[in-house]
C-alpha cells in the first residue's frame, strides 16, 4: 500500500485505456505516454495491463507502507528515495515506510511509478484509468490509500540493470503524423503552413487535448460531428489547432486535418506550455 | 439517397466510412445495417466503432493493408440492403417542464414568440431520431427538432447544467447525461438515467433507435425519481416496425 502525504498537481491511476465503449460516448483514457507506462510495467515483469500512477509535473510525496519493488518512468523529476536520489528505467527495491518524493524537473512532463503487482482499484468497463463520471475518482488526493495486489512474481533477483532511455524521446519537437481525413480539404498554402511552422503548445493543455498557439488562416466549415481518436488534429473555424489526447470526447465537429501516430501521441504527451512541436508528415 | 460511400484511412489502425454529406434517417439507418454485417464478418478483428451523422469510424484490433480492407468492406456494402430494418426502439421518455427544472423555457418562449404549453407541445410531437452517442458518456444527438424550436445557442454557456436536463440548442434537442457545463436553454427535466457504470450496457438507446418526450407533473417526476431509486420504474418502448 502507498499512501499519498502530498499528490501534486496531478496524479491519477492509468493502465492502457477502455477500449470497445466508444459507441456509447465512452473516452479510451489510458496512460498519456503508454510507451513509458508500459516500460515500467515491463522491467518489473508485472501483467501488460497493470495499472500504474502517472504524475503530472512531479512535486509529489508518496510513503509505502509495505516493502515493494518499484520501477519509476517517463519524465525525470529528480526522484528519491528517503532523500536520495534513485535510477529511472530500473528496478528499485523499498523498503517499508520509505518517503518517496519527486522534485527538480531535469525532462519531460508526466513520470509513471509502476509497483510489483500493479494497483489494485476499481474496474470500470475493464480499465482502473481514471476518468471523470465513470471512475469515482478523477485524480489522487492528499491521504489516499492506494492499493497493490500481492505478487510473488519475482523478476531474477539480481536483474537491477538499468534500461536504457534515448533522451531524443522527450527533446525531439518533431511529431510524426498522417494526413487527417479532412486534410485534402486543405488549401495548398494552408497544408504548407501546417507543415512548415515550429507550433508552441498553449497553456491550453491538459489529458483531453493540446491547443497549440500559431493559427492557420482559415475558411473550412465545421462537418457533421463524427467520429474522433486520440492524436486527432482538429482545425476550428478560428483558426486554432486542437490535438486530442487520450480523455478526448468520441465524436467532433471540426476538420481533422492531421492523425498523429501513437509514437507522437507519447511523445507529446512528454511536453508542456510553451515547448515547440514540429509536424512531420509520413 | 444515393449509396456512395467513401473509404479513407484514419492513422494507421482505423477506417472512416462516410456517407453523403446530410442528416438523415434512411442515412443512419443505412450505417447501423453495415455495421452489423460489418461485425458479423469481422468481429475478431475490430475492437469499437463510433457512428457519426454521415459516418462509421472503425477501430481495428490489427494491422491490415488498407486497399485490401476496403475491397472486402466494399463486398460487405453490396449486402447492405436500403428495406432491411435494423432491430430499433421507440423509447417514451418522461419529462417534467416544470419552470423550476426548465428554468430557461419562459425566456425561450418568449424569444420564439410561442406560448410555454406551445413550446411543449411541439417538444413533445416528434418521434426523433437517435442519430448517435457522443459529446458526453450517454449523450444522444437527436434529429427532428421542429423548426419552430430552432434558437441560438446561449452567448454564454453555464458551467453546472444538472444531470437529466432536456435542452435545445441550435436544431437540436438533448438531454444532458450528468452534470456538465452546457450552452443549451434548458427546457425541462427528466428522472430516466441515460448513463450508469453499473450495467453491462451503460446506455440503453442505440443508434437508429427512436425517442419521444412525455409531458409529466412534478409530482409525478417525485414519484418516478424514487421508483427508479428502487429499480422499480421500467421505460416504456415499443419495437419500431415501419
Amino acid at each position: 500500500m502507498i499512501k499519498i502525504i502530498s499528490p501534486g498537481i496531478l496524479t491519477s491511476i492509468q493502465d492502457l485505456g477502455r477500449v470497445g465503449h466508444a459507441h456509447f460516448g465512452i473516452p479510451t483514457s489510458g496512460a498519456m505516454d503508454k510507451q513509458s507506462h508500459q516500460l515500467a510495467n515491463a522491467i518489473l515483469n508485472n501483467e501488460k495491463n497493470a495499472a500504474t500512477l502517472e504524475i503530472t509535473y512531479g512535486n509529489v510525496k508518496f510513503e509505502f507502507l509495505q516493502a515493494c519493488e518499484i520501477c519509476i518512468t517517463g519524465a525525470n523529476f529528480s526522484p528519491e528515495i528517503n532523500g536520495n536520489t534513485i535510477a529511472l528505467n530500473k528496478r528499485v527495491a523499498v523498503n517499508r515506510g520509505a518517503v518517496f518524493t519527486l522534485g527538480k524537473r531535469v525532462y519531460g512532463l508526466r513520470t509513471y511509478l509502476a509497483i510489483q503487482g500493479g494497483i489494485n482499484s476499481e474496474t470500470i468497463f475493464g480499465s482502473r484509468s481514471f476518468y471523470e463520471g465513470i471512475t469515482t475518482k478523477s485524480n489522487i488526493k492528499k491521504g489516499d490509500i492506494i492499493e497493490v495486489f500481492n505478487s510473488n512474481k519475482r523478476t531474477s533477483s539480481n536483474n537491477y540493470s538499468r534500461f536504457k532511455v534515448d533522451l531524443e524521446y522527450f527533446i525531439s519537437s518533431v511529431i510524426e503524423c498522417y494526413q487527417g481525413p479532412e486534410f485534402d480539404l486543405l488549401t495548398d498554402e494552408q497544408q504548407k503552413k501546417l507543415l512548415n511552422t515550429q507550433f508552441t503548445i498553449s497553456p491550453k493543455n491538459s489529458r483531453m487535448g493540446y491547443m497549440l498557439t500559431e493559427k492557420i488562416e482559415n475558411q473550412l466549415p465545421s462537418i457533421l460531428s463524427s467520429g474522433v481518436l486520440p492524436g486527432t488534429v482538429q482545425l476550428t473555424p478560428s483558426g486554432e489547432l486542437i490535438v486530442l489526447m487520450r480523455d478526448c470526447q468520441v465524436t467532433g465537429g471540426y476538420p481533422r486535418v492531421l492523425q498523429l501516430t501513437e509514437s507522437a501521441i507519447n511523445r507529446l504527451a512528454q511536453k508542456t506550455t510553451g515547448e515547440k512541436v514540429i509536424i512531420n508528415l509520413i | 439517397m444515393t449509396n456512395d460511400v467513401q473509404y479513407k484511412p484514419f492513422g494507421d489502425s482505423a477506417i472512416l466510412i462516410t456517407w453523403e454529406n446530410t442528416i438523415a434517417p434512411e442515412i443512419i439507418r443505412n450505417i447501423n445495417n453495415f455495421k452489423d454485417i460489418i461485425f458479423h464478418q469481422k468481429k475478431e478483428q475490430l475492437v469499437d466503432f463510433i457512428i457519426g451523422y454521415n459516418s462509421l469510424l472503425l477501430k481495428y484490433k490489427v494491422s491490415f493493408n488498407f486497399y485490401d480492407e476496403v475491397q472486402e468492406l466494399e463486398e460487405l456494402y453490396k449486402l447492405t440492403d436500403n428495406n432491411h430494418q435494423v432491430s430499433a426502439v421507440r423509447w417514451e421518455i418522461p419529462v417534467c417542464y416544470d419552470v423550476e427544472f426548465g428554468f430557461d423555457i419562459e425566456s425561450l418562449s418568449r424569444e420564439l414568440k410561442l406560448t410555454v404549453e406551445e413550446v411543449i407541445k411541439k417538444h413533445t410531437a416528434v418521434d426523433y431520431t437517435v442519430y448517435f452517442i457522443g459529446f458526453l458518456p450517454g449523450f444522444l444527438y437527436l434529429g427532428g427538432l421542429d423548426d419552430d424550436l430552432e434558437i441560438n445557442r446561449k452567448a454564454t454557456p453555464i458551467l453546472n447544467v444538472p444531470k437529466g436536463s432536456v435542452a435545445i440548442g441550435g436544431k437540436q434537442t438533448g438531454i444532458y447525461p450528468q452534470e456538465s457545463a452546457g450552452g443549451w436553454h434548458i427546457i425541462g427535466r427528466t428522472p430516466v438515467n441515460f448513463f450508469n457504470v453499473e450495467n453491462k450496457v451503460p446506455c440503453f438507446v442505440k443508434s437508429g433507435d427512436k425517442v419521444q418526450f412525455k409531458p409529466i407533473s412534478r409530482e409525478t417526476y417525485e414519484q418516478l425519481e424514487i421508483d427508479i431509486s428502487l429499480k422499480q420504474y421500467e421505460i416504456v418502448k415499443k419495437s419500431i416496425h415501419d
